[in-house]
């Protein structure tokens, strides 16, 4: 391939242009166009992503990939996108993902068929847009642009609360992005006129205006992530959305905000991860065990889930401000594993929805005898967000445990928590729908999944277990880049 | 003493107008009834005349005229060019509105010119008497406007009202003009600038007429607490008057504050400052907060308006030059999106039938999704969401108070933007989520339909690649 190739754009862009030609056939009147169309493009995106791992160099710590052109002189923005360890799985992961929305929502999304799978494929070139930029205002337009798409999913495709919930979801996001504005813009002003993220990292600031800075982005990345208590949104955005907007949710939007803390707020302000490290592993563990608690007590799969997702995205966090490699690294599988998890986990109950139209888990029981080979299924991704070793959760899990060890005894026992707690909630659950006798009339009228579900199962039960055994190719690309960022760390900004 | 005749070359395009709006006004008396479209043809002929003649003087240098009353510079000749096009968009959205309501008159044209030639007075003026002069005679054309459907009693309470403020405003504004004078001696901006920097005059005075100055610019500007009469004027006037009324005129009052303030009175930035930040502040949290409960689209964006007002006086509180292009960059922006929404809204009004209400526009994504999607461009730019060009304005406003060191206004500003993002989401809930209520199809011209979706494509593009606009803000101020 040629080189000086702008490949990066071509990931970010490509989905969108697909997107729009399929948002362009506009009517429901050739809805299998639509499918066929958004199917091709979103594979072609993964492909054209493919070329990103191959010819990554896991050694170098520096971005790669770069392009940069000026985007608006006036303020001095630059179009300059960029990869490295942290970004480059997640762009793979989104882009692993976005095929399998489109198979998701094959048959099931019947109105307005093209405005649905476009806004997909549009959302998923943004948040490689997010994930690749590496200036201030290019980075904060996908940010905030990837909220369009998802109000929209939720808003029409969603449940019966549909609106209450979308509004929330957007509200609660852009609150706290208009402080990470304010603090970006007050970066630009103190770095001398630029918006380059890459300057902020080498940029001298004292205490306070750290602790501002750092609290800016904490509020705009813990609404994303979500981190207790900021959390009230997803179980709402969650139960109302669609299969599909649940999926990328939980695989990728909430990846946004973690992936914001790597990128902003430890290197920017790392005197100040530094002194409030210890605040928010507090909140972390509060996320790990309190909201573990809460979603033990569920009657909502899809709102157990999302109380799981809260719970395991605790776990991320608190790798992050361990501030030692095996904690970030290990944060950073959880985040891809919880990709493939909990986007597994929507999807089984997509499956029962889809038939039962219930997301109750008393309208359920007995669902083995009907729906063997589904159950099987369900019971890898159950074991997988439990952390059972051999799953791609474990991996996770246990490197952040063993770098909490490090750093104090008492919030390794608390972290540790999880193990139990997510077994309990997880296993419970799948206990009182899939096992024991057909509870109703409708248990008794399931039928098993079909082939397309099955090949969407198939595909994830893979990556689950593949990651679990083998997470080596994974942890290999972004070491370079950790250690990179735990090195700029030790050195004060002061 | 030889008499000299002045300069007229600088006011070339305010003298053509003026011939050619006499023009209108004869022409229409003359066709019948079945030929009004003449006058149409014309006001746009009369425009396009305008744009060419003001194009062909452009230059980067001032011109003064008329014993300095009158200043050509570029700033001028960039603000006027936007003004015609605007005027020139309101009249094409308004056609068919106005004329199945039996407005498709001489006098709408007419005024519209009139109102126009205010506005390019008012943008040229380097005097007091002369920006005086231009303001009155866009107020009067817009009273006039307003009340032009003469059988509707809300059109004409807001006519009123609008009449009866808008005198009140211009006489706060004399007075505080006429303690300018009596303090230096002077009404040429050029003139007060040198005057006041000397020191050697009554600070006293002059600040007395500086906030009268300021209140009188508020109340033209829509800045709460002085922004009663816009909700009303707004909600009772023909949507194509509300539209003229709220567009063109946000172009002149970017000039009015430049000339007055900036030019005029720059020397006490640090004294007006103040009493915008008052404003500014007010208005955004009056508009966005009171926009929230309305039920009227048009009053709701009358609301919406205040607060946009809010965030263009940021730009000046910022001052210097980063300070007010950003200001005129927002304006721009602001009335790109309104001619857009209110566009819309004329739209999907017919004959008999007013779409004033926020749930006329219920499920117009399925009445209408390239229509509908339009809006929801117009609403995200309007609630600051990138890539809209709404949210590169609101960039350009915050970086420049930022940058002057205001932290907490700019953190005022966003939250309370966050709180205007909720009415705007509430549009779009109402296009996207709910299903609707008629389904009478949407009638308009082919011409309007090229026009909307242009606009509509402009917020997303020049967003996208704002750097045109921006530069050119930059460039009229510079000079």
């Amino acid at each position: 391939m040629l080189v000086g190739f702008p490949l990066l754009s071509l990931v970010i862009w490509l989905p969108i242009i697909f997107g729009l030609i399929v948002l362009a056939i506009g009517s429901d009147r050739n809805p299998l166009l639509a499918r066929w169309l958004s199917l091709v493009g979103s594979i072609i995106g993964f492909i054209v992503a493919l070329p990103l791992y191959m010819r990554f160099d896991p050694t170098l710590s520096t971005m790669q990939f770069v392009e940069k052109y000026v985007w608006f002189e006036r303020l001095n923005v630059h179009y300059h996108v960029g990869i490295d360890g942290i970004s480059m799985p997640l762009i793979l992961l989104n882009c692993f993902i976005t095929p399998l929305i489109v198979i998701a929502g094959w048959e099931v999304i019947r109105e307005r068929i093209s405005q649905y799978l476009g806004a997909f494929l549009i959302m998923s070139g943004i948040v490689n847009g997010v994930f690749a930029s590496l200036d201030a205002v290019l980075f904060y337009t996908f940010w905030e642009a990837s909220l369009i798409p998802m109000f929209i999913i939720i808003g029409v495709w969603g449940g019966p609360n549909r609106v209450y919930a979308a509004i929330k979801f957007f509200l609660y996001t852009l609150l706290g992005s208009l402080l990470m504005l304010i603090a970006l813009i007050y970066l630009y002003h103190v770095s001398g006129g630029s918006f380059s993220i890459l300057d902020y990292h080498q940029l001298p600031l004292a205490m306070t205006p750290q602790i501002l800075i750092f609290v800016a982005f904490l509020l705009a990345f813990a609404v994303k992530v979500p981190m207790w208590p900021v959390h009230t949104w997803l179980p709402d955005a969650h139960v109302e959305a669609p299969t599909g907007g649940s999926v990328v949710l939980a695989a990728i939007l909430l990846k946004l905000g973690g992936y914001g803390f790597l990128r902003f707020s430890l290197p920017i302000a790392p005197d100040a991860s530094l002194y409030l490290a210890d605040l928010m592993i507090l909140l972390s563990l509060v996320a790990v065990v309190y909201i573990g608690l809460v979603a033990l007590m569920q009657q909502d799969m899809k709102k157990l889930i999302a109380y799981s997702s809260v719970s395991h995205m605790g776990f991320v966090t608190l790798g992050f401000f361990l501030l030692n490699d095996l904690g970030i690294e290990g944060a950073m599988v959880q985040m891809i594993s919880h990709g493939f998890i909990s986007g597994a986990m929507f999807l089984c109950v997509g499956v029962l929805y889809d038939r039962l139209h219930s997301r109750q888990i008393a309208d359920y029981g007995g669902v083995i005898n009907k729906m063997p080979i589904f159950a099987a299924f369900f019971m890898l991704f159950a074991m997988a967000n439990s952390g059972l070793p051999g799953t791609s959760g474990f991996v996770g899990e246990f490197m952040v445990i063993m770098g909490t060890i490090q750093v104090n005894f008492w919030y390794a026992f608390f972290a540790a928590m999880t193990l139990i707690l997510g077994a309990s909630y997880t296993l419970w659950m799948y206990k009182r729908v899939i096992f024991g006798a057909v509870a109703n009339a409708n248990v008794e009228a399931l039928e098993d999944i079909s082939k397309r579900e099955f090949m969407l199962l198939a595909i994830l039960a893979l990556a689950v277990l593949w990651l679990g055994v083998y997470p080596l190719p994974l942890t290999e690309i972004m070491q370079a880049t950790i250690g990179n960022l735990l090195e700029h760390m030790t050195i004060s900004k002061l | 003493m030889d008499f000299l005749p002045p300069d007229f070359t600088p006011a070339y395009p305010e003298i053509f107008l003026l011939v050619m709006v006499c023009v209108v006004m004869l022409v229409d008396l003359i066709v019948g009834e079945k030929r009004r479209y003449f006058a149409f043809f014309l006001a746009q002929f009369a425009l396009i005349g305008c744009a060419v003649l003001t194009f062909t003087t452009f230059s980067s240098n001032s011109n003064h005229t008329f014993s300095g009353m009158f200043v050509d510079d570029a700033l001028s000749d960039i603000l006027k060019l936007m003004v015609y096009a605007t005027v020139a968009v309101v009249l094409i959205y308004s056609r068919i509105y106005i004329g199945v309501r039996g407005m498709f008159k001489g006098e709408f044209f007419s005024l519209a010119l009139f109102a126009t030639l205010g506005m390019m007075v008012m943008i040229s003026a380097s005097h007091f008497m002369t920006l005086y002069l231009g303001l009155e005679l866009l107020s009067l054309s817009l009273y006039a406007m307003v009340a032009l459907q003469r059988d509707s009693t809300a059109a004409t309470e807001a006519a009123m009202k609008f009449f009866v403020l808008g005198a009140l405003a211009s006489g706060f504004l004399l007075y505080g003009m006429s303690m300018v004078y009596g303090a230096t001696g002077t009404l040429h901006t050029t003139k007060l600038a040198e005057i006041i920097q000397s020191g050697s005059i009554d600070h006293a005075v002059l600040i007395i007429g500086l906030v009268f100055i300021v209140a009188g610019i508020a109340f033209k500007l829509y800045a709460a607490p002085f922004h009663m009469w816009a909700p009303d004027v707004y909600q009772g006037a023909p949507t194509a008057v509300t539209l003229f009324v709220g567009s063109a005129p946000n172009l002149a009052g970017f000039a009015f504050v430049m000339r007055l303030l900036v030019d005029g009175l720059g020397e006490l930035v640090t004294d007006w400052q103040g009493m915008l930040v008052i404003l500014a502040v007010a208005s955004m949290v009056i508009g966005n907060l009171v926009a929230i409960v309305q039920t009227n689209i048009k009053r709701m964006l009358a609301y919406s308006t205040i607060s946009h007002m809010g965030f263009v006086l940021l730009g000046f509180i910022a001052a210097g030059e980063n300070g007010y292009s950003s200001s005129l960059f927002y304006v721009v922006a602001y009335v790109l999106m309104t001619l857009g929404a209110f566009g819309i809204i004329m739209m999907l009004s017919r004959e008999g039938f007013e779409s004033e209400n926020i749930s006329d526009l219920k499920g117009l994504n399925q009445r209408n999704p390239w229509l509908a999607l339009i809006m929801m461009f117009l609403m995200l730019s309007m609630a600051g969401i990138p890539p809209m060009i709404g949210f590169y304005a609101k960039l350009a406003v915050l970086q420049a108070v930022l940058g002057v060191g205001y932290i907490w206004l700019a953190v005022v500003a966003v939250m309370l933007s966050l709180i205007g993002a909720f009415y705007y989401l509430r549009i779009i809930k109402f296009m996207y989520f709910d299903a609707p209520e008629t389904d009478m199809p949407i009638l308009s011209g082919l011409d309007i339909k090229v026009l909307i979706s242009i606009n509509g494509l402009a917020v997303i593009m020049l967003g996208i690649f704002p750097q045109t606009l921006m530069g050119l803000s930059l460039y009229a101020i510079q000079q």
